[in-house]
């Protein structure tokens, strides 16, 4: 078994404990002082941060929301001056506010390293040619997957999202023998090499890292089975910066939360209490070491249960289970967070007026594909048929724009929505 | 090898430690910075059982050592070094020594005591030469010097430093500096150092801690605290205080 740092992933429990208990204490009292939100969420509760001394009292503290963020938009959740941050991450930049991330230079070090120890728990030495096969400026993560893979000193080959018949080639002819993209492009990927008659014999694939997209345990067979490679989940999201948050070791049992650097809880989404270990729930995760963006019970979203025994690996930090589900109507897809909100408010600058829509998720060709059904009124329908185009047209266009991909656009009459709810998810994940 | 969980002091109504956490692991050097009245030395004085801590644990070893007396400490190998050289002036150098010896001599005999002088003359030569002087009349890094090496008489495997470059010349600080992180490397000692002197003590330091108002608001590895410019701004001496731009 391999480690990149054995003496932080394989500290005693006991160890873990008391490390978090003085990191929480800190980050508690540090955005008490610099964030100005959650200074004034505090103070509404009564809570001063210097009073915390058991966990008990933390977990009673306010979540924190996307909403928080979004009304905090850009810099009212930095916890430092504005000239101490080194880089500054706003992926989908067409939302009206985009989800920001900034770094200091210490963060930047973190990051590579939690990653070294991502890349390095999968198998990934300093002899090996890793391909990125992310898109940069969509996604935050390729960067992060860089950094540690420039710190372990293997060969970083990055490049998009699309074109899997490029790609192989590309693959083939640095003899790639790691990759990291989203478990879609994986299968996009097996199947450019089955229509290009490519054996898996021919690639000198060994690893493959897949994440920003839930997928399943089918997929990964499968995945595995046609590129002869073993492929891992990796965990992150945009907020906290990306992966580097939770992977999964050769032992395949669940993903390690990097317990050194977050705090992980698992909350009931409608009663919002916490949840006993092993039992399902959403994941709320506490930054421990973010200077630049602390996140205090940061409500991730996503479905999963926390597992603290000790892993067969020898790492000793929890697990969580692999994710499938979410708690509320966000999307993940194609490695973004689709919130059907935002769609509705696209549709309403078009319209001056929300109408009655679905969002319908397929998998088809290997590619998560969009449909948005809209209900026909008044104001979606003309006589004139090349106004009725027009419209069509128009309302493809602005939200292919605003996601960044090509959706589909379905009039529908109403009452054909046979669910209820904005989003039906047919992946079957 | 310490562990400190919530520890809460006072100065009669005034609250100084507002639930402190920290730990040091075994042949570790961790460095308290912070600004004046921050409660670093209030921290040490709380861990080496001169000043009652009111609410709280420290563990030493695994072992609750919260409110022992300071000569229990000594026992287990917690050796202190208060701020401002506190000797005994009137006696001579190789007197100060013995009386930092004293439960070494008692639990080993004679011997041992003259080993381990011999031990702190090879560490700190100079005082060999000024052994039959009365301590008062040493130089300021002498007498620190002095100080160090009366701890370490009593052979501790912890160490206790509050302030050891206070009113010295940098190369004596240096000095004093580099004798600390010889003594970490060779003979494994753990050191938990409180030092105004941020950019020395982070120099020898593996991690470090920076206190405010008697609260801990940041733990990291000294390099990355060498870098964070918050610490850089406030405890280093370095970049202005910058408005948000």
């Amino acid at each position: 078994m391999q480690y990149w740092d054995k003496k932080k992933e394989c500290m005693e429990k006991a160890e873990i404990e008391q490390l978090q208990l003085e990191r929480l204490q800190a980050t508690l009292n540090r955005v008490y002082k610099n964030v100005s939100h959650y200074r004034q969420l505090f103070r509404q509760i009564d809570f001063l941060p210097e009073d915390l001394n058991n966990l008990d009292i933390f977990s009673g503290l306010p979540l924190t929301t996307r909403q928080d963020l979004m009304d905090n938009y850009p810099y009212g959740m930095f916890a430092v001056p504005l000239r101490e941050v080194v880089r500054i991450l706003a992926p989908a930049m067409t939302l009206d506010k985009p989800m920001v991330t900034g770094f200091t230079t210490n963060d930047l070090n973190k990051w590579a390293e939690l990653m070294a120890r991502n890349l390095t728990a999968v198998g990934v030495g300093r002899d090996d040619v890793l391909q990125i096969a992310l898109n940069f400026g969509m996604l935050t993560g390729p960067f992060g997957v860089q950094l540690g893979a420039e710190r372990i000193g293997a060969s970083v080959i990055p490049v998009s999202g699309a074109n899997p018949l490029g790609q192989l080639k590309i693959m083939r002819d640095f003899r790639t023998s790691a990759l990291v993209s989203t478990p879609t492009f994986g299968m996009q990927l097996v199947h450019a090499m089955e229509s290009a008659g490519v054996e898996s014999k021919s690639l000198s694939l060994k690893f493959g890292v897949f994440g920003s997209e839930p997928w399943s345990q089918e997929m990964r067979n499968q995945i595995e089975e046609s590129l002869r490679i073993m492929a891992m989940d990796a965990y992150g999201f945009a907020e906290v910066f990306g992966p580097g948050l939770a992977w999964e070791c050769p032992e395949k049992n669940g993903l390690h939360v990097a317990e050194d650097h977050f705090y992980p809880e698992i909350i009931d989404p409608v009663t919002l209490k916490l949840q006993p270990p092993g039992t399902e729930g959403e994941l709320v995760i506490t930054t421990l070491t973010n200077e630049a963006f602390p996140l205090v019970r940061f409500r991730t979203g996503d479905i999963t249960s926390l597992h603290h025994p000790v892993c067969a690996c020898g790492r000793t930090h929890s697990r969580i289970a692999r994710i499938s589900k979410r708690s509320d109507d966000v999307i993940v897809m194609r490695g973004i967070h689709v919130i059907p909100e935002q769609i509705g408010l696209v549709l309403e600058r078009i319209s001056s007026g929300v109408p009655n829509y679905q969002l319908i998720v397929e998998r088809k060709d290997y590619q998560d594909q969009l449909t948005v059904m809209i209900e026909i009124s008044d104001r979606f329908f003309f006589d004139e048929m090349k106004k009725q185009r027009g419209l069509v047209e128009r309302l493809h266009r602005e939200l292919s724009e605003f996601l960044g991909w090509e959706i589909t656009v379905k009039l529908v009459e109403p009452g054909t929505f046979h669910q209820s709810g904005k989003v039906v998810d047919k992946r079957q994940i | 090898m310490l562990r400190l969980v919530n520890v809460n002091s006072y100065y009669n109504l005034v609250h100084v430690l507002r639930n402190l956490s920290l730990h040091v692991n075994e042949g570790e050097i961790v460095t308290l910075i912070g600004a004046n009245g921050a409660g670093k030395s209030t921290t040490l004085r709380s861990v080496s059982g001169l000043h009652q801590v009111r609410e709280g644990n420290i563990y030493f070893k695994g072992t609750d050592i919260t409110n022992k007396p300071t000569e229990q400490l000594v026992k287990l190998g917690i050796a202190y070094v208060p701020e401002g050289r506190q000797l005994f002036r009137p006696m001579t150098v190789f007197d100060n020594l013995e009386l930092g010896g004293y439960q070494a001599y008692k639990i080993y005999g004679k011997k041992q005591l003259k080993v381990n002088m011999d031990s702190m003359f090879e560490l700190f030569p100079i005082l060999k030469e000024r052994q039959k002087q009365y301590a008062g009349t040493l130089s300021g890094g002498e007498q620190q010097m002095l100080a160090i090496a009366m701890a370490l008489m009593a052979k501790p495997q912890f160490l206790l430093l509050d302030e050891p470059s206070m009113g010295l010349a940098p190369l004596i600080v240096r000095e004093i500096f580099r004798v600390i992180s010889e003594l970490k490397n060779e003979t494994g000692l753990t050191v938990l150092l409180v030092e105004q002197n941020a950019n020395a003590a982070l120099k020898i330091a593996d991690r470090g801690y920076v206190m405010e108002t008697g609260k801990i608001i940041l733990e990291q590895d000294a390099a990355s605290l060498l870098k964070n410019q918050e610490v850089k701004r406030a405890y280093l001496g370095k970049d202005k205080r910058g408005i948000w731009e």
